[in-house]
């Protein structure tokens, strides 16, 4: 007993003292107390090596967490135990925090890199006028595919394509009602933003008829999956697709012609920040033509950012994988905030699908 | 005098009131609104539709499979882990991996079940081939018992440890073969510890929600997946809180027909 108490006391006194050194440490690299920003953003989202190069160029120090989704980070900012100084929700995400009062609006004056921004997406119906977001990547959903372990030949061109009856336990999808749901509407030609029941119930019923087809419904490991080749389709966002396809270059991804989902990850300044002055300091930041362009090599989604696109290599930029031609982006849809009914609904039918696995 | 003695209680009712009746209490309060917040049965009536009782019918029987599976192998284990010399130490071996956080352990199975996978590898050495391990019954089935087996192991063999070893010599000194010992001596005496083997596993595995979607890919729903979606996706407080309801009503049944009697091992 009186070990184990010895024990206890070393492991506290020894974690003190370390803290008081990185303590002093940090004061000696003129890191103020107060001089810091919390960042909470999507995992592996950023180049690491930009948070070092800011902190150098401000004297600001960096907090860098992670969410794994927009619901979760929502839940945490609600909550308002830490001070979030940045968080980088998707757009829908952005309505209902705008509807709760949770954002504050941006300060225009303290962004003038915003003009590198392609003005397509600018002032979306989202965020008019961009009053509290600005766009950090953009993207896609899309079927991600390895010809080497499908018969020669094999095309994503349309969603049905999913449904071939030889393609029996092949297909990884990525858990989400709004994406699985999505798809399903999509392959009938209705609206990603349908609110129809009779037609929410049809894609239903279809996707139901998809599930033999299903391997399994999971979660950020689709990308280790793929890369390890443990199916040979997937159906992913673009970004985790360009990821996965840096890692295997066996795989290759389509966009599906009948139109898909068109989404944002925005920088906004949520209303828990302690430091607005410094946010505006990080999203003016990541805006820079050269920052932005390190950050979307590094990421591999899209970036919005027309002057890094410039800079960006040729062959990335006019890859119509990832930067979709004018004809395919107007079938694109941005999701709508449907309102919680119809959320709650979209998730009822969500896990009525799920529940027919066998 | 009583009264003294009285206070000693106040940080332990503190406890209890703050961390087991206010949860519960704010549970079952949130389980009668709907998404607007209005007052509402509606939550209830739902959980008696096919999806949610099908639900449940599966967790039941997904933690029944698993709750089974761990006692017919710990309790063998705990029986040969009591004759061994350094049995402290073999305990110890099994008690450990129950320290490394649950989602490496899941995270390493994906790797060892992964087509590619060193199950797969050994299976085809076999020359059985390779068999599709990842996302199937058998393996949520094989991780969760991984992952609970010590909490079946421990009571039982505190159980087998505790008992004493002249009523297994006298039940064979009269006449007892080793089969009737164990059935009519050895396994009433530990059945104590049984049962509390059969609590701690039965009831985290009816609300288990990580595994199923990194071991089984969504493949098994149980009503923990769904508790985890109406929190955290739907925002419907209510029917989450609706299911936990049940989750809560379902344990303490389970906890009042398997409760200990007190009886045996009291020598």
């Amino acid at each position: 007993m009186r070990k184990l108490v010895q024990a206890f006391v070393t492991v506290f006194v020894i974690s003190f003292l370390l803290i008081f050194i990185v303590n002093r440490l940090n004061a000696a690299e003129g890191y103020a107390g107060n001089n810091t920003i919390t960042v909470y953003n999507w995992g592996e989202y950023i180049d690491p090596d930009l948070i070092d190069q800011f902190e150098e160029e401000t004297g600001i120090k960096v907090i860098y967490e992670t969410f794994d989704s927009n619901e979760a980070m929502m839940v945490k900012i609600d909550q308002g135990g830490t001070a979030y100084d940045i968080a980088v929700p998707s757009e829908y995400a952005i309505e209902r925090m705008k509807e709760n009062d949770a954002l504050i609006p941006l300060d225009h004056s303290k962004l003038p890199n915003l003009k590198n921004i392609d003005e397509r997406f600018l002032d979306l119906a989202f965020d008019p006028g961009n009053e509290y977001s600005v766009p950090y990547f953009w993207g896609t959903v899309g079927i991600v595919y390895n010809p080497t372990m499908l018969e020669e030949g094999r095309t994503f061109t349309s969603w049905d394509d999913l449904w071939a009856p030889d393609l029996k336990n092949q297909i990884l999808l990525v858990d989400g009602a709004r994406e699985v749901i999505g798809f399903g509407l999509n392959s009938l030609h209705y609206s990603l933003n349908d609110t129809n029941k009779d037609h929410l119930q049809e894609a239903k019923d279809k996707l139901v008829k998809l599930q033999p087809n299903i391997k399994a419904i999971v979660g950020d490991e689709i990308k280790m999956l793929m890369v390890n080749e443990d199916a040979p389709i997937g159906v992913v966002w673009s970004g985790d697709a360009a990821d996965m396809m840096w890692e295997n270059e066996n795989l290759d991804y389509a966009v599906p012609e009948e139109g898909s989902n068109l989404w944002f990850d925005n920088m906004v300044i949520p209303k828990t920040a302690k430091n607005v002055d410094g946010a505006h300091k990080f999203i003016n930041f990541m805006l820079d033509a050269e920052v932005a362009a390190q950050n979307a090599d590094y990421v591999g989604y899209s970036t919005p950012n027309k002057a890094a696109m410039e800079l960006l290599p040729e062959e990335t930029v006019t890859d119509e994988r990832f930067y979709p031609s004018p004809e395919l982006t107007d079938k694109l849809e941005v999701y709508e905030n449907l309102g919680p009914d119809m959320l709650n609904y979209y998730n009822e039918l969500y896990l009525e699908f799920k529940m027919h696995a066998k | 005098m009583v009264k003294d003695r009285n206070w000693y209680l106040v940080p332990y009712v503190v406890f209890i009131v703050l961390f087991v009746v206010l949860p519960i209490v704010l549970i079952v309060y949130y389980s009668f609104f709907d998404i607007h917040g209005d007052f509402t049965f509606e939550n209830y009536i739902k959980f008696f539709t096919p999806v949610y009782l099908k639900m449940a019918l599966s967790s039941f029987w997904y933690a029944f499979l698993i709750t089974a599976f761990s006692l017919l192998i710990a309790y063998p284990t705990a029986y040969f882990l009591t004759k061994l010399k350094y049995k402290q130490l073999w305990l110890l071996l099994i008690i450990v991996p129950s320290w490394i956080n649950l989602l490496l352990k899941a995270y390493a199975f994906i790797g060892i079940f992964g087509t590619y996978g060193f199950a797969n590898a050994m299976l085809e050495t076999f020359g059985i081939g390779r068999q599709q391990l990842l996302f199937t019954d058998f393996s949520f089935i094989f991780v969760s018992v991984y992952i609970f087996i010590p909490f079946m192991i421990l009571p039982i063999y505190n159980a087998l440890d505790k008992l004493n070893p002249s009523l297994v010599d006298a039940s064979k000194d009269l006449g007892a073969s080793n089969w009737t010992t164990f059935s009519h001596v050895i396994f009433p005496l530990t059945l104590d510890g049984v049962k509390s083997g059969c609590q701690v596993v039965f009831i985290p595995a009816l609300s288990l929600f990580m595994l199923t979607r990194l071991i089984a890919g969504n493949r098994v729903i149980t009503l923990g997946t769904a508790v985890e979606q109406h929190f955290l996706v739907t925002q419907n407080w209510g029917m989450g809180s609706t299911i936990a309801v049940f989750l809560i009503i379902i344990m303490v049944f389970i906890m009042v027909i398997s409760g200990s009697r007190k009886r045996g091992i009291k020598l």
